[in-house]
Formats: C-alpha cells, structure tokens, sequence
C-alpha cells in the first residue's frame, strides 16, 4: 500500500493576532518511526497538528510530505488520518454513513466490507446503523478511529488519543497505533507519556520559550 | 463524450459528496426548508393584510414578490456553512475535501434550495396576490431561473463569510444585500417587463446582465472561496 | 513637508477662488466665472462635491489592490492598508453624499431623489458600512484580514454591473446626465470655462494629495497601535 513515506517541517512558525503561538519548529519522520508532540496548554500542539495535517497555513516554513512511489491520485488530505478531542462526526448519520461520506467527499471508492471490518475493530459494530448523535463521548472516539483509517491513509496523526476512552477503547487504540508503526507514520500530540510506549522522534514545543 | 480525466472525475465526485451529504442531512432534519417555507408564508399573508382590499400597481407588485424572494434566501441560505462551523465540522470537511470541491457541493445545495423556494413562492404569491398578472410567461420562468442562480452565487461566498465571523445572523442581509442588488434590480424591472406583456426579446438586456453577473460571482467566488474556508 | 506644503497652497487657493469669484452671464475678465443655466451660483459645490465622490471611489479601489496584496502574501501591514483606504473611503463617501444631498435639495427640490448617482453612492456607503460590520466581528487578526480581504474584493467586482443597471431603470438628474432637460454632456467638458476647470482640476489634485497624506497618516497610527498591541 502507501509504500516509502516522508515527513518533514522545517522551521514552522505560526502567530495569532502578532502573538506568536511558536516559533522555528523542524522535525522529521519517515515510515516505521513515531513522532511523538508535546508541550504544555497553550503551547501550540493542536496548532502544530492542524499545520501537518493541512487544515492551517504556517506563518513561515515548509512543511514536506512525499510518498514513493508517488501516487497522483492521493493529494495530501488523502495521505493524513486524523484523530482529535476537536474533530467532530457529521452526527445525524450512523457510523457507517459516516464512513460512505468521509469516502465519497475524498473522491475515492467506499467498500463497505471494510468499513464494517473497521467498526468491528473499533467495537461500534452493532451500533453501526445508530446515527453518531446517541452514542457516548466514548463511542464517538471510537469512531473517529474509523474515520481516521477508512482510506488507510500513511501517516496517522492522533491529539490527545485516549480521551473519553475506556480500558478496551485504549487497549484497541494501542493496537491501532502498534500497526500503524509498522507500515506507515505516526504522529502523536499528548502530555501523557503514559500514552505512549515508544517513540523515535521528538518535538518538545516548551523548548526555546 | 470524452472520458473526463482522473482528477477531475475525482473533484467532481467530491464535490457531488459534499452536496449529497448535505441533502441527505436536510432532508432528515429539515431544518432549513420548514424555516423557509414558514417564512414565505408569514411574508406573505403580511402582504396581503397591508394591501388589505385595496390593491397596489402590477409594478409595485412584481417588486414585492423578490422582497419576498430576498428576505426569505436571507434566512435561510447560510444554513448550509453556519451548521457545519456550530456543530465544528467545518475541521471535518476541510481534512475530507478541496476547499473548490466544499465550494461547488455548497453552491449546488444552495442553487437547488432557493431553486425549490422561489418555485413555492411564485405559485404561492401568484395564487393568492391579486392583481400580480404575467402576460409574458417566459421572460418570467427565464427570470425566475437566473434569479435563483444569482442568489444562490452571492449567496453562498456571502454564508461562507460570515459562518466565520461572530454575529451570523444579523450580519448576512447586511453583506448581502449590496452584492445582490444589482441582481435584484435586474430581476425586478424583468419581471415588471413580463408582468406588462413585452415581447421576450425585450428582456434581452436583463438577461444578459443576469448571466454575467452569475458567471462573474461564480468566478470569483470560487477563487476567493480557499482564503476564507481555510483557517 | 514639499508635499504638505503644496496641498496647503493648493486648497487654500480652490477655496478664496472657488467661493470668491464673482459669477457673470457673460464672462469678460479671467476671473469671472460662467454662469451655467440652471445651476448658477450653485454650481460652486462641484468644487467640493465632486472630489469627495471620486475619493469615495478612489479609497475603494485601493482598498480592494491592498486586499488583493493582502490575500496573496498574508502580510497583514497590507490589510491595514486596506482598511485604512476603507476608512477614509467611507468618510468621503458620508461627505459626498452629505453634500450632494443639500446641492439636490435646492437645486431639485429635494434631499433624495434616487438618480443613478446617488443611488450608486448609497450603494458604495452600503458596501463600506457592511466592511466595518464585518471587520467588528471578527476577532483574530488574521481572520479578519483574510475575510474582509474577500468580502470587498466580492463587492468591487458586483459594482460595475450598476453602470448597466442604472440607466435602464432610472433617468439621471445630474447635470450632465442623459435626462437632464438643460442639455447633455458632462457639465466639466462642455459647460465649463477655462478658468473654472482650472480650479476644478486643482481642488481634484489637491484633494487626492490629502487623501494621500491622510491615508499614510492612519497607516502609521494603525502600524504603531498594532506594534504597541504586541508588546502590550
């Protein structure tokens, strides 16, 4: 599937209203390897990730993502997954709509097969049809897993991934997160290392303040 | 007819996604249309009771029916990008799709909502409004068609503004109506044309006028719309 | 200071001679000014009226450049130029349409007529009012930057389609208009005498250099309270 992929930032930096969030920031992470985002509230994580994943323009730098071989039909939102306390589901759909729109908006193939091994994954299965509005914050998360992964996508970035989870939910999240290390990159944004057994690369966003 | 290339087909199921998800989600919640069509109504039945028995000129007439028309796109055609930034989709749609794919699946909504409500509210106000006679039934239908396009056009790159700004609702007739004034007073005097009974080549100019400024709208919308969407 | 100077001598001059010089139907000497049938003395308020309008028009155009800067190289000393040009843009537009409206109200009998002119300049005084009502919503810098950027850069390409609206759904009063009984052509090309053209391209210049002046002003206040915010 994604092949060899890339990862690199070089020398980010953002500002809200000319105050500046952080400044020079350079990392980088290829396949196999995680990256792990820390730094205290206010220090800039969730910004750094909505940097990486596209979604915000950095004030200044460059920030890479290359796969080989290169694959035209995939522009970058299509090699991101996403998983994050501020992402929301579209909620008067079930899981499973969820999953067919996330696809089609992408403008790639729904199989629903694989949506229905996903959800399986992620223990939401027998409420696939509910729409997302009537399940807990928990079950919510879990399907945010789903979303994150229907295009299996290379690089899977997660802020804060085990919030709302209970003890399954965190012990699925660390098998997700197992394999996505061996296929692909990692990115994870949280300030409890307990979160995470092993990491290759760092960015301490505290440092240089 | 030639395969469409790849990325193309690609944007183009994209942005046909984006305008499903949002028909599908109207139609299960129908928030906007029962909004919409309350408020033609209401709109109207004040009409009425202000004209009371006296009536008014076909002129003053055909005016009243795009008062109507404006007032009721104005609450209703932000719907579309205000829903997503307050249930915090709008981070959703933008890992999901190009922000051009998010602005045609939009504009597409938006085109067949106020597409429907004129249709509801040109036979409502022409069924009940005595006194609003259209001699020239194609410059009307043809002037009912590109003012739908017309407002759904300013209207959509007007509601992207302003589901980012703080104070939504009162702010959208306010940036609106500048934008589609040139528009509304093109429709007017169009329909004032068929409402007298003018030959259909009469109209030509409004037509004319009507086209460009959609096209114009649309253009620039369209390459303004990533500034705003993103961020 | 070069410039300060000769705007200083510039208005003073459009003011003594555009008030002072006395009106004849027939002018002999070079300072007496034509008479235009219809008008007569109260023509002296083109002078005024006219410059404000054209600044009105001129402020939104550099409005809309410095949007369009800003938009392509998100620097945002850009976005204060642009509102800048907006501010100023909207209080010519107050004068302009002031001032128009006591000129209608003796010379056409009332304060608003809705000829093409005043309507586009209602139109114009509409856009630079929903501007600042955006700019009051939006808190972060950026955002406000990047959204008022599209929003006046939306309403400068709409505006045109009212120079082709307008004459189709009214008759203009102006002088110069089409409908204007006294006669047609514009009242600067074929109604006024030489000497009036010079004091009414003067009080042009003059007036765009005080736009300039005011407009680098504002510029550097705005630049020196967004520094001060940022050390604050």
């Amino acid at each position: 599937m994604s092949g060899r992929v890339h990862l690199a930032g070089e020398g980010l930096r953002k500002e809200y209203d000319r105050r500046p969030v952080f400044g020079n920031v350079s990392f980088s992470a290829s396949a196999g390897e995680t990256l792990l985002i820390t730094g205290r509230n206010g220090s800039g994580k969730t910004t750094l990730v909505k940097i990486i994943c596209g979604v915000l323009t950095p004030g200044g730098g460059t920030l890479s993502l290359t796969t080989n071989p290169h694959d035209p039909s995939r522009d970058r939102r299509g090699l991101i997954g996403l998983v994050s306390p501020y992402l929301q589901m579209f909620d008067e759909f079930s899981a499973v709509e969820n999953l067919a729109i996330a696809m089609g908006i992408r403008g790639l193939p729904f199989d629903p097969r694989a949506a229905d091994a996903l959800l399986e994954r992620v223990a939401i299965f027998p409420r696939r049809h509910d729409q997302v509005r009537t399940y807990s914050s928990g079950m919510k998360q879990r399907v945010k897993y789903a979303f994150a992964l229907i295009h299996t996508p290379p690089v899977l970035v997660l802020d804060e991934p085990m919030t709302n989870l209970d003890v399954e939910g965190i012990a699925i999240v660390r098998t997700i997160m197992a394999e996505q290390r061996r296929h692909g990159i990692l990115v994870v944004a949280t300030n409890d290392l307990s979160d995470i057994d092993t990491y290759e690369r760092r960015v301490d966003l505290d440092e240089g303040r | 007819m030639k395969a469409a290339s790849p990325p193309f087909r690609s944007f183009l199921r994209s942005a046909g996604s984006v305008f499903l998800k949002d028909w599908r989600s109207e139609l299960r919640t129908r928030y906007a249309v029962s909004a919409l069509l309350m408020f033609v109504v209401t709109t109207i039945a004040i009409i009425l009771f202000s004209l009371g028995s006296e009536g008014a000129s076909p002129d003053a007439l055909s005016g009243m029916l795009w008062v109507v028309v404006f007032f009721a796109a104005m609450s209703g055609l932000s719907r579309t990008f205000v829903m997503e930034e307050e249930r915090g989709t709008t981070l959703t749609l933008q890992l999901l799709a190009s922000p051009g794919a998010v602005f045609f699946g939009k504009l597409l909504f938006n085109l067949v909502l106020v597409t429907g409500l004129n249709a509801v509210t040109v036979l409502l106000y022409g069924a009940v409004i005595e006194g609003f006679v259209i001699r020239t039934m194609s410059i009307f239908v043809v002037t009912v068609i590109l003012g739908s396009m017309g407002f759904a056009a300013a209207a959509t790159v007007i509601a992207a503004i302003i589901a980012r700004a703080n104070t939504k609702g009162t702010l959208y007739p306010v940036l609106s109506f500048p934008i589609v004034l040139p528009l509304l007073l093109s429709v007017i005097e169009a329909t004032k044309k068929a409402s007298d009974g003018a030959f259909f080549a009469e109209a030509a100019g409004e037509f004319q006028l009507l086209i460009s400024y959609i096209v114009v709208v649309v253009v620039a919308s369209s390459m303004l719309f990533e500034f705003i969407w993103k961020d | 200071m070069v410039l300060k100077i000769l705007l200083g001598v510039l208005l003073t001059a459009v003011i003594i001679f555009g008030l002072g010089l006395p009106m004849s139907p027939h002018p002999q000497a070079w300072y007496e000014l034509p008479v235009i049938p219809g008008l007569g003395e109260k023509a002296r308020i083109i002078f005024f009226h006219v410059p404000t309008a054209w600044l009105s028009v001129v402020a939104f155009l550099t409005s809309m450049v410095y949007a369009i800067a800003y938009l392509r190289k998100r620097d945002l000393s850009y976005d204060i130029r642009s509102s800048a040009a907006a501010g100023l843009g909207f209080m010519f537009c107050i004068l302009a349409t002031l001032t128009g409206a006591v000129w209608a109200k003796f010379n056409w009998g009332s304060y608003w007529n809705w000829d093409p002119r005043e309507t586009s300049i209602f139109v114009l005084l509409l856009i630079y009012g929903a501007y600042f009502s955006l700019r009051s919503a939006v808190e972060t810098e950026e955002k406000r930057a990047a959204l008022s950027s599209a929003y006046a850069i939306i309403a400068a390409v709409t505006v045109p389609f009212f120079i082709f609206i307008m004459p189709r759904i009214m008759t203009g009063l102006h002088p110069g208009a089409k409908g204007d009984p006294e006669g047609a052509g514009p009242v600067v090309e074929f109604k006024m005498s030489p000497n009036m053209r010079i004091i009414f391209f003067s009080s042009l210049v003059a007036f765009t250099l005080l736009f300039y002046w005011m407009f680098t002003l504002r510029v550097r206040t705005a630049q020196v309270e967004a520094h001060n915010h940022q050390r604050g």
